[in-house]
């Protein structure tokens, strides 16, 4: 295909911001067109990337709409192109992303020509990490990410912004460091860093391990997992509603797929021999962020601590390797970028009006803003997982995929999801039930107009897909096959030359 | 091309110290026109060696060479200059230090680089060297009426006498053991297993490293840095590393190649020690210039860490990361340059305190450079070090690249706080509106070369893949 849709999509938004950067006038007509232009370009890219799913061709594995352009000659070339998996994340991000623009619009008061320009800049590099096939192009996009998201966090977020804009930048620099010291040496190793020829040359298995290992310290970091996970919940509490929403719906799903993408396609031996401490790992995670998330007193850290379990699942269903597992993650994936962005707008939605992320200082909003907690309801009820949302069908697809290879570890991990039903319908009830005792309450105003839209988006995805999950699956479905596959084909590969 | 031709930039850039040397001396308040005049010359002169490109001469008895690495290392050096000339301009005429004779000691320094940039002979080298250095320690010394500006070229010239006693005692006890003062003669008498030439080597190698001020011979750096006025501390901070990394490449890869094993093992030192110390001592700086002398200091420490593979693409990884580096540090003193209110040059990090309200496009172009000196991508700083770990770890010294990783997350603390200052803190008065066009454009040409590098990487590397060391 001559056409570049993936460079497209991926530099549209930045292109966008480069407009933004560059309106002039009286103050509230630059904010008048930077909102436009920054809607305009972010649903642009939205129905661009619904376009690149329809004309997505399902029955195949083979990377598709690739662009391959030299780069750095001989060495480098920066090559982009999409399979099954990825194109579920892209959509994803464009889907995200104008609800960020939208939620920025209606919350963040100053300087809002410079958070969307932030915002708009995070798309380019959350896209590109997407698209990329190359993994010197993929670093790149990979940490790009971290100066928009640091200036967002610390500008807009809130009282200790700058504690937690540093620690986020700084843990996920030093996690990412060693991927690129790894990177360099599979250059060495390979000859090349072209994503494509090293699933097919294989890389030695002696070197597998430490490799793995470096990748893992940056997708570790990323994802978070237990015990580097601290970050996130700085990062969370601290930043802007839209910036928790892209950190949550987005970003940690780039440290999922480059598990999927990199450590499982590239290092099939070292996976093989490392799935015990993911199980572990994720294990922990699930159980013990659940626990802690029972105990917060910040709506915020609650839902942060209950990404942290979420993602859990994600990583044990990848590493039992099974189709069921797999495809499980992806849609956990998908259905935790949906659910978390909603319920990280639910705590924007009131703290807009009431300034408190405390749950004490709510408490019986049903009596006064019914739509709130209609959709409050809705998303809860899927973030914990009840049959009939999205948020079901991964976590039952993750569990029957665990059930295949440890019998443990999904006892363990279904633990999770009992623990989910007690701290999200603690919260629910804490916040929404009862009788208002704060008269100040009192005075909260519903849902407007363009928060509605918002949640009615979000809410219809998680029910639609969690009774239809049929367009997602039949998507990845090849390319999950096709992973497995590879990986089962180099496993036995290896088997036999130890044996030899 | 006849003899003299090789040399006709030098031989242009003295006649037009002398012819506007006497300009200065006769016109009264001269000091814009010799301003103008040499910013001209010196674009001549880049011209001239721009001419001289795919030559590969020997000239004068072999003792002075003109190869690609030469050419571009000297218009380097000329472009740097003019550069460092165009935003320092504002400065000097605020601080009263506009004599005529600061740029012609500019333009001295920078024919005793081309003379160090050309050297393939211990006494032409020297020669070059002191010529550079004489020219530096007055500048240093430049702001008479300042006690700090002369402590600062007082401490320079009695650091740099030393180390450069130092380097010439390694010197002689060469040329006492080879019987030559010619490069290559010396790279091939060179027995690198013999005690005296060991010597030579530590102390050519000492000397050297106080000119590239790398840790432990860099205590005068953030001395000087301060001291200095801040158009000197800009010309610090680039122009004369390049002549000083050109010499330690040469110094390494033409007469001491042989010797690979014994000085591999300083130079990963030196390397090592600098990117650390530089990245912990900065984190406690408050005055801007101090902070950029411990950041030239550490992106020493990572162009050595190049030269220490002992690989031509170790050597080449070096000079792009220089190369990028003077474009990332001479936008960064362009904004330094622009902090002034009233007039007043200030020099503490605090007073760039919430920037981005008052001078967004200001703030903008502070936090592209601060980034990219961080070594973020997609930013050009990202660029250069990751080429020079492609080197380090080609070479299979991964504790080398994982020391300069983890110091690079460190050095991003003390870049991050001064985003954090322009960002995130409260904002003071607004700095002066700058008139002066030069300035900008220089730190817009920067700051879109710093940003678009990852467009076209190649362009650099093509270049650099057309120097040839031996």
């Amino acid at each position: 295909m001559n056409f570049p849709i993936l460079s497209i999509l991926t530099f549209l938004p930045a292109i966008g911001a480069f407009f933004i950067f560059f309106t002039r006038g009286s103050t509230k007509n630059v904010e008048k067109n930077s909102k436009n232009v920054a809607l305009f370009t972010s649903f642009v890219n939205f129905f661009l990337s619904i376009f690149l799913w329809y004309n997505f061709d399902t029955s195949t594995a083979e990377f598709q709409f690739v662009e391959d352009r030299s780069w750095i000659p001989g060495m480098i070339n920066f090559k982009f192109g999409i399979d099954g998996i990825s194109v579920l994340f892209i959509l994803l991000t464009t889907f995200i992303t104008p609800i960020c623009v939208i939620s920025g619009i209606n919350s963040i008061k100053n300087r809002i020509k410079e958070f969307l320009i932030a915002i708009l800049i995070m798309e380019t590099l959350m896209i590109g990490v997407f698209c990329s096939l190359d993994l010197v192009i993929f670093y790149l996009f990979f940490e790009g990410g971290l100066i928009p998201m640091f200036i967002i966090i610390g500008i807009w977020g809130g009282e200790r912004r700058v504690y937690s804009a540093f620690k986020f930048f700084l843990y996920t620099l030093l996690g990412s460091i060693l991927m690129l010291i790894a990177i360099i040496s599979i250059f060495w190793i390979t000859g090349t860093t072209d994503v494509v020829q090293i699933l097919e040359t294989k890389i030695p298995a002696e070197y597998q391990y430490l490799l793995w290992l470096a990748f893992f310290s940056s997708f570790a970091v990323k994802l978070p997992m237990w015990p580097v996970h601290t970050w996130l919940p700085d990062a969370h509490v601290e930043a802007p509603t839209a910036g928790s929403v892209v950190l949550a719906a987005i970003l940690l799903k780039m440290a999922g797929y480059g598990f999927m993408r990199f450590s499982i396609g590239m290092f099939p031996v070292a996976s093989d021999y490392f799935t015990p401490l993911i199980y572990t790992l994720s294990i922990v995670a699930i159980i013990y962020t659940s626990l802690v998330a029972l105990m917060q007193e910040d709506m915020k850290k609650l839902i942060a601590y209950s990404s942290v379990a979420h993602m859990g699942f994600v990583t044990i269903g990848i590493f039992t390797l099974t189709k069921q597992g797999m495809e499980g993650s992806i849609i956990q994936m998908l259905s935790h970028g949906l659910i978390s962005a909603a319920l990280f707008l639910c705590v924007g939605v009131v703290y807009d009006r009431y300034y408190s992320r405390l749950i004490s200082s709510y408490g019986g909003l049903i009596n006064v803003m019914p739509k709130y907690a209609l959709f409050f309801m809705i998303f809860t009820l899927a973030a914990l997982g009840l049959p009939g949302t999205s948020g079901f069908i991964g976590e039952f697809l993750i569990l029957v995929g665990a059930f295949q290879v440890n019998h443990l570890v999904a006892v363990l991990a279904s633990l999770g999801v009992i623990l989910a039903a007690a701290y999200m319908l603690w919260l629910y009830k804490r916040v929404i039930f009862g009788t208002i005792k704060n008269s100040e309450l009192k005075n909260l105003i519903d849902l407007n107009k363009t928060e509605l839209i918002m949640f009615i988006s979000l809410a219809f995805l998680t029910i639609f897909f969690g009774f239809y999950p049929d367009p997602l699956l039949k998507t990845i479905n090849v390319s999950v096959s096709n992973l497995i596959e590879n990986y089962e084909t180099d496993i036995a590969l290896y088997l036999t030359q130890v044996e030899q | 091309m006849h003899i003299i031709e090789y040399i006709l930039p030098e031989i242009f850039l003295s006649v037009s110290i002398l012819v506007i040397l006497m300009l200065g001396v006769f016109i009264k308040k001269s000091y814009k026109l010799v301003n103008n005049l040499i910013i001209l010359s010196l674009i001549f002169t880049g011209l001239l060696i721009f001419q001289q490109q795919n030559a590969s001469v020997k000239i004068f008895n072999d003792n002075y060479i003109i190869d690609n690495f030469s050419v571009f290392m000297k218009i380097l050096t000329t472009i740097s200059c003019i550069f460092i000339l165009i935003i320092s301009n504002d400065y000097i005429k605020n601080t009263k230090i506009n004599k005529f004779e600061y740029p012609i000691l500019i333009l001295t320094s920078v024919l005793g680089m081309m003379i160090m940039i050309s050297s393939y002979d211990l006494i032409v080298f020297y020669m070059g060297l002191e010529l550079q250095s004489l020219s530096l320690y007055v500048l240093a010394a430049f702001n008479r009426d300042s006690i700090k500006s002369s402590e600062a070229g007082l401490k320079y010239f009695v650091l740099s006498a030393l180390s450069t006693g130092l380097l010439l005692y390694g010197c002689s006890l060469l040329y006492g053991y080879t019987e030559s003062t010619n490069f290559e003669i010396i790279s091939k008498s060179l027995d690198p297993n013999n005690i005296i030439s060991i010597f030579a080597i530590v102390f050519i190698v000492v000397g050297l490293a106080f000119k590239v001020s790398a840790v432990p011979f860099h205590m005068w750096t953030p001395d000087v840095y301060e001291g200095s006025p801040t158009s000197v501390t800009s010309f610090f901070a680039l122009v004369p590393k390049i002549a000083a990394l050109t010499v330690f490449i040469r110094f390494m890869y033409v007469p001491f190649i042989n010797a690979i094993d014994q000085w591999q093992n300083i130079i990963v030192f030196l390397s090592v020690a600098s990117m650390i110390l530089a990245a912990v001592a900065a984190i406690g700086q408050s005055n801007i210039k101090r902070l950029m002398a411990y950041s030239s200091i550490g992106h020493m420490g990572y162009a050595l860490a190049g030269i220490a593979t002992g690989s031509a693409e170790g050597v080449k990884s070096s000079i792009l990361y220089l190369t990028i580096y003077l474009i990332m540090s001479l936008g960064t003193f362009a904004c330094i340059f622009m902090m002034k209110r009233d007039n007043i040059f200030f020099e503490d990090i605090s007073e760039l305190s919430g920037l981005s309200k008052s001078r967004p496009i200001l703030s903008l172009g502070f936090l592209i450079l601060l980034f990219s000196l961080a070594g973020i991508p997609p930013l050009a700083g990202f660029f250069a070090k990751f080429y020079v770990f492609m080197a380090v770890i080609q070479a299979n010294m991964y504790g080398l690249a994982i020391i300069g990783l983890i110091t690079t997350v460190i050095s991003a603390f003390y870049y991050l706080r001064i985003i954090k200052v322009i960002y995130f803190d409260k904002s003071k008065d607004s700095f002066d509106e700058n008139k002066d066009l030069g300035i900008k454009v220089s730190l817009f040409i920067s700051c879109v070369l710093v940003v678009f590098y990852f467009i076209n990487p190649s362009i650099l590397t093509d270049l650099i893949s057309l120097i040839n060391i031996n």
